[in-house]
């Protein structure tokens, strides 16, 4: 090490001003900001750039449609009349579904692999769920119709109709014609694919929870649950919020396999066995054949539609965060 | 972590050098799924035969070709369903269509107990489709049937999700021969605002959701029902008799009125007249640009497009594509000449 | 009353923690079923054509999917190369250097750029790179997927920097290195574990991903030379044939799933081994 590059513990910096600024340019400190500073920027850019393009391109489709492309039921390529709201509503059950059964499932899974499991076996299961993320949505998409259809228009399906279907206000989600195809199957197959997220970056972050803080709850008597649940997962919440919204993200955009399984009728049903579609799936089906100014910008706002459902989601999310943070975690 | 980056990047550096040869003419082009099959053959054999000639073919719908035709990312295209007036007058160039093989849609159900070949009128393919048609045991299609225990049960309806020149096909059929269809739902399109039923992805999505969905119909294309062995029924046609899709029937169907097709190839031959007819055939087309600055690249479409007429069709049959009456033949050999 | 309150927590802690190894053995079983099925579809078609030879028209077999092997390797590299470092220095800006309202922003928008379709995606990459130049390239697919590895990139990154305890960074301070060099020296290495699991993440989502690359690779039936010309990939291979009539494509289908999750488990070890040799120095 040169005399040159290393600051002696007496000789203090300066603080403000240019002699500082420059002190810090030669220690690398202020390079490294910038640096990182662009390319945090660079994601800015993108994405502006992204929404432009978006927001150009359904030019047509907005000033004909202007809002009521929001509410209008109706998605009629042949007589140029479309309107979004059946796939909101498709995106955002198919996603809740997802989330639903995703969650406690990852959450509970990244418990144990992270807290009871031996260590070895953790991480051997643990690669092999992060290889999950890796099978194309395609396949997922096969496997839904060679297994998870079936199933559901056999099996589930009668079951569901027949005990939660009879009950009152929420049996209304359980009842009608079952074709083993519908929002719920699609929701099913959604959580088999975000749950790797869930797990993979939750037991990582549970992992990092120091030793002494589940410790600290067992020397006060906590049992082994009371201290995972109310000391280390608050202490990692951050990360396994993060990876809830990554799943969450998936969700909302993920197209080829909810486009096999969801039975892609334009219509808005109570029940979660009816078939429905979602905005990625409409887009990824029709856009390559979609020939018609007005009917591929219309697709294109569809996809500016999933943004802003992107956009207010990830708000709320966060408002969830800022809630509960007040009760305690890792400090910041 | 740096050399494995190294050596990645060499290879690649080698493969792509090693890989690179002079005098190649690479031609892009992208269209339909439906004639996928036979088009990947035709290019493969050209490619034996002519191995300076490249033509990579990726079939991403029949839209998706003519729009990057238009774009200019494509050398030529292919469409199931002919490019409209309207498409043609916003081009920046002039297009030429040229038919290359023909195809059929049939109707495909799931019946249990129902071991034979159903008759379908037009009437009833247009009010099952319509959803004026519920049940299997219906008048319409019970008259058609005689002797056939139809059951009582919901029809369950299954059309494609995704846009598509099958669709396009059986839509043009149902227009002609259903006017509350035309009205309601509209011309031929690849993708339509269906008035029930469920969407399948693909022929093999429809294919497969009728084979699990019992009391269910689907349209698929005939090389599908015929390599998967799905039971189809019988369409009527516009003569009245129900025919069962054929090779023979579709090439009639091309035939019936071939001095009638415009010289631009641009024909709908659904719901064509005669006995022998199935009348939900359909030709499909390459889109080829009329003028090609690239003299090697004109010289191997021109040289394609001969081959094609001649040799090509001999693989036709044997994927299950209908070939060409040789009468459009005649008239496209002499259409290529106007490639310039 | 304490004993009926201890029998209380005794049990739910029991109750709590077999329900989380049924939760895992429930996932597992899945992951198993699906690995189960890939393999054994997948495992009866792999032959040595497969993995040597350019795809063949249908009806002759012997055709393989050599090309579509390379061009998925190719553009993940691509998509490594562009993606992983915005991901990473990103994270690492959010981590130690941000401002409170402009890691705010960025946070944000990381999070709607990863919720954004990869079909609107590879449209976005199509306007970009293919339709200046109107041809489509590997380049352009490996945009629209280096794109995609970003947000989750950002987000582990800055998730287990953050999780470095202060007292590292502290001490690193203490002994007299500037704040970069903390960083770099042992803040990111300490960290490196879960920034690695990260990347491998975003890349594996990535490498199955179809529709981005169906306007910008575009696919190609031969090799492709360099990077500007349309590319085969094993996503869209297996999307095109697995709609497809024929049961021999249906059996390659399999195979190129099985493939291409194979690739991604050997770089994952790869990549896990060269960061445990690297940290063992």
């Amino acid at each position: 090490m040169s005399a040159a590059a290393t600051t002696l513990a007496h000789e203090v910096p300066p603080q403000a001003g240019p002699r500082a600024f420059l002190h810090r340019l030669r220690q690398g400190d202020e390079i490294a900001h910038l640096l990182t500073l662009t390319f945090a920027a660079v994601i800015l850019l993108l994405t502006s750039l992204l929404v432009y393009e978006l927001w150009v391109n359904s030019h047509l489709s907005r000033t004909q449609f202007g809002w009521a492309f929001f509410w209008t039921k109706v998605w009629d390529p042949n007589f140029d009349n479309f309107g979004a709201a059946p796939f909101i509503y498709g995106t955002l059950v198919t996603s809740a579904v997802a989330l639903v059964l995703a969650v406690p499932l990852g959450l509970a899974s990244a418990i144990f692999l992270s807290e009871l499991a031996p260590r070895k076996i953790s991480d051997i299961i643990s690669f092999l769920i992060d290889l999950l993320a890796a099978v194309p949505s395609v396949i997922y998409g096969l496997l839904g119709i060679f297994i998870v259809v079936p199933l559901m228009r056999t099996t589930v399906g009668p079951l569901l109709i027949n005990t939660v279907g009879n009950l009152p206000y929420i049996g209304v989600l359980f009842r009608g014609p079952n074709y083993g195809v519908g929002f719920l199957t699609a929701g099913i197959v959604l959580a088999i694919m975000v749950v790797p997220f869930i797990i993979s970056v939750s037991r990582e972050v549970l992992l990092t929870v120091p030793r002494e803080q589940r410790e600290a709850a067992m020397a006060l008597g906590a049992t082994r649950w009371e201290s995972t649940w109310q000391v280390v997962v608050p202490w990692a919440r951050t990360g396994i919020m993060g990876s809830v919204f990554l799943a969450l993200a998936r969700a909302l955009g993920e197209t080829m396999a909810v486009t096999m399984v969801i039975g892609n009728a334009a219509a808005i049903k109570a029940s979660l066995l009816a078939p429905g579609d979602t905005i990625a799936s409409t887009i990824a089906n029709q856009f390559t054949e979609a020939t018609g100014d007005l009917y591929l910008s219309s697709l294109i706002e569809l996809g500016l539609v999933l943004f802003l459902i992107t956009f207010i989601l990830n708000g709320l999310a966060r408002i969830l965060i800022v809630a509960t943070e007040r009760g305690g975690g890792r400090p910041a | 972590m740096k050399k494995a980056l190294l050596v990645v990047w060499l290879m690649t550096l080698a493969a792509a050098l090693a890989a690179a040869q002079g005098g190649t003419v690479l031609l892009n082009a992208a269209g339909a799924t439906f004639p996928y099959p036979i088009y990947s053959k035709w290019f493969d054999v050209y490619h034996t035969a002519h191995p300076n000639i490249q033509i990579n073919y990726q079939s991403i719908g029949s839209g998706g070709g003519i729009r990057q035709l238009q774009a200019g990312t494509v050398d030529f295209g292919a469409s199931d369903g002919p490019m409209t007036d309207e498409q043609l007058a916003q081009s920046k160039f002039k297009i030429l269509h040229f038919p290359t093989v023909l195809g059929a849609v049939v109707p495909t159900y799931n019946l249990a107990g129902v071991t034979g070949d159903l008759n379908f009128t037009q009437k009833a393919l247009a009010g099952i489709y319509l959803g004026s048609i519920t049940q299997w045991n219906d008048p319409e299609i019970a008259q058609a049937n005689p002797g056939v225990n139809l059951p009582k049960d919901g029809i369950v309806v299954i059309h494609r999700s995704d846009g598509s020149g099958t669709s396009y096909i059986w839509t043009d059929f149902l227009a002609k021969v259903s006017d509350e269809w035309k009205n309601k739902v509209g011309k031929a399109a690849t993708s339509v605002n269906w008035p029930t039923g469920l969407g399948g992805k693909g022929n093999e999505g429809v294919t497969g959701l009728v084979k699990q969905t019992p009391n269910s119909i689907g349209y698929i294309e005939l090389i599908y029902a015929v390599q998967n062995n799905i039971p189809y029924g019988k369409v009527q046609n516009a003569a009245g008799k129900f025919v069962k899709a054929d090779l023979a029937g579709v090439t009639a169907a091309a035939a019936a009125d071939a001095k009638g097709i415009p010289d631009d190839f641009r024909v709908s031959i659904t719901n064509a007249p005669g006995p022998k007819v199935y009348p939900i055939s359909s030709f499909t087309w390459l889109l080829i640009p009329a003028q090609i600055q690239d003299a090697a690249k004109r010289d191997a479409i021109k040289g394609f497009l001969k081959w094609m007429l001649t040799d090509g069709q001999k693989f036709n049959e044997g994927l299950t594509y209908a070939q060409l009456p040789k009468e459009v033949i005649a008239r496209e050999t002499k259409a290529i000449s106007l490639i310039q | 009353m304490i004993a009926l309150r201890m029998f209380w927590r005794k049990s739910l802690n029991y109750v709590m923690l077999t329900l989380t190894g049924v939760a895992a053995f429930a996932v597992v079983s899945v992951l198993f079923l699906i690995l189960g099925y890939l393999l054994w579809n997948g495992g009866t078609s792999l032959s040595w054509n497969f993995f040597t030879q350019l795809p063949k028209p249908v009806g002759e077999t012997g055709g393989g999917m050599a090309n579509a092997i390379v061009g998925s390797l190719k553009l993940l590299f691509l998509a490594a190369v562009m993606g992983l470092p915005v991901g990473l220095l990103a994270g690492v800006y959010l981590a130690e250097f941000g401002g409170k309202t402009f890691s705010f922003v960025v946070r944000y928008t990381t999070d709607l750029l990863n919720g954004v379709p990869s079909i609107v995606i590879g449209i976005f990459a199509y306007s970009l790179v293919v339709l200046p130049v109107k041809h489509f390239s590997a380049l352009a697919g490996g945009v629209a997927l280096g794109i995609m590895v970003i947000p989750i990139t950002v987000r582990s990154t800055e998730e287990f920097l953050r999780a470095v305890p202060g007292n590292m960074r502290e001490a690193a301070m203490a002994l007299g290195a500037s704040r970069w060099k903390t960083i770099a020296t042992v803040v990111l290495p300490a960290a490196s574990g879960g920034i690695l699991t990260g990347m491998l993440l975003a890349l594996a989502r990535v490498a199955g991903e179809t529709a981005p690359l169906l306007f910008t690779a575009f696919g190609n039936r031969f090799w492709s030379q360099g990077w500007g010309q349309p590319i085969a990939s094993l996503p869209v291979m297996i999307y095109t044939y697995a709609v497809a009539p024929y049961d021999d494509w249906h059996r390659q289908a399999w195979a190129a799933g099985l493939v291409l999750l194979g690739l991604v488990l050997l770089s994952n070890l790869g990549a896990r081994f060269i960061l445990a040799r690297s940290k063992a120095v």
